[in-house]
């Protein structure tokens, strides 16, 4: 994956910009020593790295502003950090670039159960947010399997979702509002604890855009009362085709589960082995989960149940308690760490429309043999929001690239078949010289035209969402600074 | 005034780029909202038509001129619906004309179901749009996850036709339900009101709809029958100490979605706030003014006649502004909506980037400029 190559200038200013930094950050918040900055050097897409210039962890919205203001004057590009969680490389650094890490806002600053929202300092890990609510029996409703270590910043940077989305939304709809800190050192607050906007939805667009607008570092959240109880039931089906006509009967029957997960063989295996959740074997394996009180569980099951049984399946078992039900998710959500003890892999996101699952499927199967590296599937079924894992050896020289490409060809699938690159991951490097095979040119200049307004250096991570060669005239406009 | 009726996408495209001044979008026409606009009238209802219907993926893509009754005929036919309870203005502003679906993203119309499920923008999935320099612009898909490159449907919905020109839209639609009932709680007051609806609302009991209509207290629930009996005993004790609760099987939400009870009144605000600020807003308001509250008190609608609007505006967008929210004079005189700032005035840092974005969107200034600010 290329990046573009470090500006010498930048880089010949680093002295002159660690002074700045230390005027305005405590002396143990700006980190220069090349032994420390490596410490930055990559996210959880760890085939590539590349160690910052220097890396800064502020405390407070004003030394965010302070650092960017900084940074905007001296013209070098800011990289934001969550907690380094991504799979799509959104906060993989460039060499002459400041990491903006917001590790040390976690704070809770404001717990309102009668408007049912909380506002936290956006470096605060996403169960943490729950952790801080369900004592009083609410929650945080987005989950994405890196839930304990994720930071809500980085949420809000990919708007990410998770396994219990097809019911609670992903996280842009459960944003309320934001401290946005711009470029220049501008603070703007954007929505709050009333709903909708009362002009543009900006906050809508700054969802979603990769830390490429602004660093948020507040954020108002929807919380929830928690549902009475929830229970998960499994469905072993002897062909992916059959499982997926079986996710479609269940929401065409208006039932709504509050999750519908699917795993493959190579799946249910590894994740088996870490979590003994006794998933049954088989070609495909549903895990459905529904809420509310006992009998409203017990009826919801009864009819998915019924449902599922028109499709013969191989295996069908209710959760019988809450602590097998904590083991039944424990192996879903640690499914990618499951393979990674396994094997280096490479996880993908694209989303397809529902029915096309069996399809594309069928194609990844196929190309699998064609690439010769083997594949498992697991991802949310009820949003069509698949997670090919694709498994490589790194030390094997050409490996990656193998990968990379036969990767390149199921995103391709996705959106030939009506889908997109990315359904909760984002495109960070990984996909970014993908997206013209979903936007044409005058797609991709409207979305950039919104980076023009809120950052028009284009410095903060400049090198992820768009094609280097599309943003190339933009990223390569001469810096006012001396 | 002059008037250009277009039935395709590319039409649209090449009507923007031939402009030479100002144009007035429009589809159904039932949304005379906003600062009065003078311009050649584009009128896109020609596009028309459900161009992609899957019930077992819960989307559906229609062209953006798609009466509202038309999509929600063919979702009911296949027991679905979209659930973010789209209200419909013509009643309120004695507008005629078909509600088109274009026009509700366009405006982010949302009814009572929002609380729990969502705004129409949580619903809209892709959007294709024409800008104001003429290109053809497309964003998201028809896919419920999508996080590949900005979201760019998200800013179309609710920008009044001013980024751009909405051709297609895909939504996310949801199950019907089987069963409706709806609780009932007479003689409160605005703040017992908020009370009782966010016990609710922060209870376990997924209410749907939670409004102050009349002076009661209306509280919906949904979903499978013995659920929703279930859950309508266990909430009619939780609210217990909040007066006498009862059931009505009969409650008509779209009074709530739709604003029944204000329909004669002259001018009309619809107001955002956080719930627990919607009594206070209740309290500043002048002496004749007819309010209801929708979204467990976060949504305030203000009626008023005969007294001075102008003034009221100023008041109810003042304390609104001190207290975080937006209010809009959704029903008013051409003179009044001329005179005054119809959206809630934004702070200098937001509407800088709004102000860009327009000028960025719609380089000329043509599509219906000054409807949102002057």
């Amino acid at each position: 994956m290329e990046m573009p190559v470090p500006d010498s200038a930048v880089l010949a200013r680093k002295a002159r910009v660690v002074e700045r930094l230390r005027g305005v950050l405590p002396a143990d918040a700006v980190i220069d020593d090349p032994a420390e900055t490596r410490a930055y050097e990559c996210d959880a897409l760890t085939a590539y790295r590349c160690p910052p210039m220097v890396a800064v962890l502020p405390a407070t919205t004003e030394e965010v502003s302070d650092v960017l203001r900084i940074c905007h004057e001296e013209g070098v590009p800011v990289v934001p950090r969550g907690s380094g969680t991504s799979l799509a490389g959104g906060a993989l650094p460039t060499a002459d670039c400041v990491i903006l890490g917001v590790a040390r806002m976690n704070d809770v600053l404001d717990t309102d159960y009668d408007n049912r929202i909380i506002r936290v300092q956006t470096g605060r890990t996403n169960l943490s947010v729950t952790g801080a609510v369900e004592s009083d029996g609410f929650f945080y409703a987005p989950d994405p399997s890196s839930q304990l270590a994720c930071a809500i910043a980085g949420n809000i940077a990919m708007n990410s979702g998770g396994a219990h989305c097809l019911k609670y939304g992903v996280t842009t709809n459960n944003l309320m509002g934001v401290t946005l800190v711009q470029m220049d050192g501008t603070v703007v607050e954007i929505g709050g604890g009333h709903l909708d906007a009362g002009g543009l939805d900006l906050l809508g667009v700054i969802c979603g855009s990769e830390g490429q607008l602004g660093v948020v570092t507040e954020a108002t959240l929807r919380i929830l009362h928690k549902p009475e109880g929830a229970r998960p039931v499994l469905m072993g089906f002897d062909s992916a085709e059959v499982a997926g006509a079986c996710v479609a009967d269940i929401i065409k029957a208006g039932v709504l589960p509050v999750a519908i997960e699917f795993m493959d063989k190579m799946l249910i295996e590894v994740c088996e082995d870490f979590a003994k959740a006794d998933y049954p074997m088989c070609e495909a394996l549903l895990i459905v989960e529904v809420e509310g009180s006992e009998a409203e569980i017990n009826d919801q099951l009864a009819l998915i149940t019924a449902i599922a049984k028109r499709h013969n399946p191989v295996a069908l078992r209710e959760s019988a308690s809450a602590e097998e039900s904590l083991r039944i998710w424990a192996g879903r959500k640690a499914a990618f760490s499951a393979i990674g003890r396994v094997s280096d892999y490479m996880c993908l996101d694209g989303t397809i429309p529902v029915s096309e699952l069996p399809f594309v499927l069928r194609r990844i199967g196929e190309m699998s043999e064609k690439y010769g590296l083997p594949v498992g599937n697991v991802f949310h079924a009820g949003d069509g929001n698949m997670h090919p894992l694709i498994c490589y050896d790194a030390n094997k020289p050409g490996d990656l690239e193998i990968c990379e490409e036969f990767g390149a060809e199921v995103l391709k699938l996705c959106v030939e078949v009506g889908g997109c690159l990315t359904g909760e991951h984002g495109v960070g490097i990984e996909k970014r010289d993908l997206m013209t095979h979903q936007y044409a040119p005058a797609d991709l200049e409207a979305q950039m035209a919104v980076k023009d307004v809120f950052d028009a250096k284009w410095l903060l991570n400049p090198a992820k969402v768009f094609p280097l060669a599309v943003s190339e005239p933009r990223r390569s406009v001469p810096l006012a600074a001396e | 005034m002059k008037m250009s009726t277009v039935k395709t996408e590319n039409a649209v495209a090449e009507a923007v780029a031939a402009a030479q001044g100002p144009l007035v979008v429009r589809a159904g026409g039932t949304r005379a909202v906003g600062r009065p606009v003078a311009g050649e009238t584009l009128d896109v209802s020609g596009l028309s038509g459900v161009t992609l219907y899957e019930p077992g993926a819960l989307t559906i893509v229609a062209q953006a001129g798609t009466p509202l009754t038309e999509i929600e005929a063919t979702l009911a036919a296949e027991n679905q619906r979209l659930a973010f309870e789209p209200y419909d203005l013509t009643g309120l502003l004695g507008t005629t004309g078909a509600t088109t679906i274009g026009g509700i993203l366009a405006t982010n119309a949302s009814g009572p179901r929002r609380i729990q499920a969502g705004a129409a923008r949580d619903f809209a999935l892709g959007v294709r749009f024409v800008d104001g320099a003429g290109n053809i612009v497309k964003n998201g898909g028809r896919v419920m996850k999508n996080v590949t490159g900005y979201d760019l449907v998200k800013l179309m919905c609710g920008s009044w036709g001013t980024l751009g020109v909405l051709t297609e839209v895909s939504l996310k639609v949801l199950p019907s339900v089987e069963a409706v009932t709806t609780l009932v709680i007479p003689g409160r007051t605005p703040a017992q009101a908020v009370a009782a609806m966010s016990a609710a609302l922060g209870s376990p009991y997924e209410v749907s709809g939670a409004a102050w209509i009349d002076g009661a207290v209306w509280l919906r629930l949904e979903g499978f029958a013995r659920s929703v009996d279930y859950r309508a005993t266990a909430l009619q004790d939780l609210l217990r100490a909040h007066g006498e609760v009862t059931r009505d099987e009969q409650a008509d939400w779209t009074r709530v979605r739709d604003a029944g009870p204000l329909h004669r009144s002259e001018a009309v605000w619809r107001v955002s706030v956080k719930p627990g600020d919607g009594p206070a807003l209740i309290a500043t308001l002048p002496e004749g003014c007819d309010t209801m509250m929708d979204w467990g008190g976060g949504l305030i609608w203000v009626g008023q006649s005969g007294g001075d609007a102008a003034a009221t505006h100023g008041t109810v967008q003042g304390t609104v502004a001190a207290m975080g929210g937006h209010a809009t004079l959704i029903k008013g005189p051409d003179t009044l909506r001329a005179a005054v700032p119809v959206f809630q005035p934004e702070s200098p840092g937001v509407a800088a980037l709004s102000t860009a974005l327009r000028a960025r969107f719609d380089p000329r200034g043509i599509l219906n400029p000054g409807l949102m600010a002057a």
